[in-house]
């Protein structure tokens, strides 16, 4: 059979091109440029091989970032997770409430990245925020800006409470899409409320849940400005996550092939985890015969 | 082992979704409830397994009242129009779940798992997903899990109004098959007549969150207790006409008149309806007997070896089924026939004052 010559779809295909080229492709050209070359000024570049990339990896700098990083994702996900299904288990299922709900959960994922740190920087102050004068008043020592381990948990308390409604809402909808049918035939088989969450809920759930974990640790894994207007990575560098190390050394410090070299890894190590958590939830979900 | 219905009423802010009830079941029978959609057929099911509390009257297993009685404490099994099963369990563990729910042992548990699964042809998938199964085979699934469970009452709710024409013919006549061992009491609900008259036992017609009859489905379908019945009771449904009883004569007007024999003799003289179904409209003359209506054509449905005949005479709209395929002008006059012997006779109030010749003879 005589295959048609026509390339005149190309032409279809460009203004995407295009659009990813500006967007995406051009921007990380830039920075891989960056993280193979070295400069002194006026524009003048020399060739630096992978120099950069392991000054990076040798350095002890990094790597408490990147352990500092690691812990918190951790931390936020077994908290937001069973917190979030915890939470949608419990909203009212349909009338006047379940709509308010659903607003009031909404709020906090409205309110602007800086807002949010912003806010809890001033709740926790010790003298004029309501949570810090509270603690204080009660007689317990809590202040964010030189005790590493209170500004972890005002950190982590500011992250659950900005983002959990993420992961409930989803949970909600996955629950919402359970046929009545379901919870009748588990009762009627005399289920267990356990064994209803277990069997019924928990499967059904699944496919919400892994975007939930998906986005959630990108979105923590990447952190930047709660934490920073926060506690501006302090006190000391406890709270300076990889966004956080990445900015001082691009802007504060000016290191631009370090801190390109850096920011490919840490692109790198994203893509990576993302995509082994995908692959074995999807595996997972297989599995389960979801 | 019976239940009961005594005065068995649900309404809904105000309005009455089933309207007072007596029903009786008895052991081993499979009981239809037929009725188009929004009948009250679930809310009756509902009732009747304790999902819903009525609103008046009681619910009575074996003449003892269990009307406030939780659905967990009651011996019943249930399939739904969804195909509802565990799905992160394989088929086997589905089967099973009613049975460790009830504490057997595992021998026990296999034994029945396996024999059931059997019946219901899914032994090559137990160690399926039931996502991994075909619509039909998921609703097999369902369908053992519910018989596995040895309950005294089974409630069957459209298990086949999901599933495709041909899985809904095969599963239909093995389905009576399946329960009749099992001693229990079935109630199934379909909106199809079909259904109702291929699984035999006994049918409920309902209309409007009411019972209009009970009793053996041939001869529910034989002998409408009234017009709402009979209405219900056929697909498409039963046609009617104006007709007037004079003396010896039926007066269906077009200039058209019936002997009034038999059973239509001794009705008073006065304005009746006369109901036929559609398979007793017919396109030839077979008879000397036969009553000739002229009617308009609208639409014709041709199915293949059947056709639908939609018809106007006058005010009424008829259906007409017709063995072959006629291919009609539409629009087009003309006539058509019917042997007075296929007419029911219906009082002004909707109830059956004589029932057609031939449904007595059968």
């Amino acid at each position: 059979m005589d295959k048609t010559t026509n390339q005149k779809a190309w032409f279809l295909v460009l203004p995407v091109l295009v659009l990813v080229a500006f967007s995406a492709v051009i921007p990380l050209m830039t920075v891989v440029n960056y993280s193979v070359q070295d400069t002194f000024g006026n524009n003048v570049f020399f060739w630096a091989g992978l120099e950069w990339f392991e000054q990076a990896l040798s350095s002890d700098r990094l790597w408490a970032a990147f352990g500092r990083q690691i812990m918190f994702s951790a931390i936020i996900l077994t908290i937001q997770i069973p917190l979030g299904i915890f939470v949608a288990l419990n909203m009212p299922k349909k009338g006047f409430w379940a709509s308010f709900c659903l607003v009031v959960m909404a709020l906090p994922l409205l309110i602007p990245f800086n807002v949010v740190g912003t806010i809890w920087q001033i709740f926790g102050r010790v003298d004029i925020g309501l949570l810090g004068h509270t603690l204080d008043a009660m007689g317990i020592d809590y202040n964010y800006t030189n005790d590493v381990l209170d500004a972890w948990i005002t950190v982590i308390v500011m992250d659950v409470w900005h983002w959990t409604s993420l992961v409930a809402l989803l949970a909600y909808a996955g629950l919402q899409s359970i046929p009545e049918a379901y919870y009748q035939a588990a009762k009627i088989d005399q289920a267990s409320r356990w064994k209803v969450f277990r069997y019924i809920e928990l499967p059904k759930m699944q496919g919400v849940l892994l975007i939930a974990i998906l986005l959630r640790f990108m979105d923590s894994f990447m952190i930047y400005t709660e934490p920073f207007v926060v506690t501006g990575g302090g006190p000391g560098n406890a709270t300076t996550f990889l966004s956080i190390d990445l900015v001082k050394m691009a802007i504060g410090q000016f290191d631009l092939g370090p801190a390109a070299a850096f920011s490919i890894m840490y692109f790198l190590v994203i893509l990576l985890v993302s995509w082994v958590f995908y692959t074995v939830m999807t595996n997972l979900d297989k599995r389960e015969g979801f | 082992m019976t239940l009961e219905l005594r005065d068995v009423g649900k309404s809904v802010g105000g309005k009455p979704h089933i309207h007072p009830t007596q029903l009786t079941l008895e052991r081993g029978t499979m009981n239809v409830l037929l009725g188009p959609t929004l009948a009250g057929k679930t809310t009756l099911m509902r009732l009747m397994a304790g999902l819903d509390v009525p609103n008046t009257g009681r619910v009575f297993w074996d003449g003892q009242d269990v009307t406030g009685r939780r659905v967990q404490d009651r011996d019943i099994a249930m399939v739904y129009q969804q195909f509802i099963n565990y799905p992160s369990m394989s088929v086997y563990d589905n089967i099973a779940s009613p049975l460790r729910q009830m504490g057997k042992s595992k021998a026990e548990i296999d034994t029945a798992v396996t024999a059931t699964a059997d019946l219901l042809k899914l032994t090559p998938m137990l160690s399926r997903k039931p996502l991994e199964l075909s619509g039909g085979q998921q609703q097999r699934c369902a369908l053992a899990r519910a018989l596995v469970k040895g309950a005294g009452l089974v409630l069957l709710d459209e298990p086949l109004a999901n599933l495709d024409y041909k899985l809904r013919e095969e599963l239909r006549v093995e389905i009576p098959k399946i329960f009749e061992a099992s001693g229990a009491i079935f109630v199934y609900a379909t909106t199809e007549p079909e259904e109702a008259l291929l699984l035999g036992g006994n049918t409920a017609t309902l209309w409007e969150g009411r019972i209009t009859q009970f009793g053996p489905t041939p001869q529910v379908y034989r002998q409408p207790v009234d017009a709402t019945t009979a209405r219900v009771f056929s697909d498409p449904p039963m046609n009617f006409v104006h007709i007037t009883k004079s003396g010896q004569g039926l007066e269906f007007g077009d200039g058209q008149t019936a002997a009034a024999e038999g059973g239509f003799a001794a009705l008073p003289d006065g304005r009746y309806r006369a109901g036929f179904r559609p398979n007793h409209l017919e396109l030839t003359r077979h008879g000397e007997a036969a009553l000739e209506f002229r009617c308009t054509l609208a639409v014709t449905e041709i199915t293949g070896s059947e056709t639908f005949v939609h018809l106007h005479h006058g005010p009424d709209r008829w259906v007409g089924l017709v063995h072959g395929v006629h291919d009609l002008p539409l629009g087009a006059e003309m006539p058509v026939y019917l042997d007075p012997a296929h007419i029911y006779i219906f009082g002004e109030n909707d109830a059956l004052v004589a029932p057609a010749p031939y449904a007595l003879a059968a």
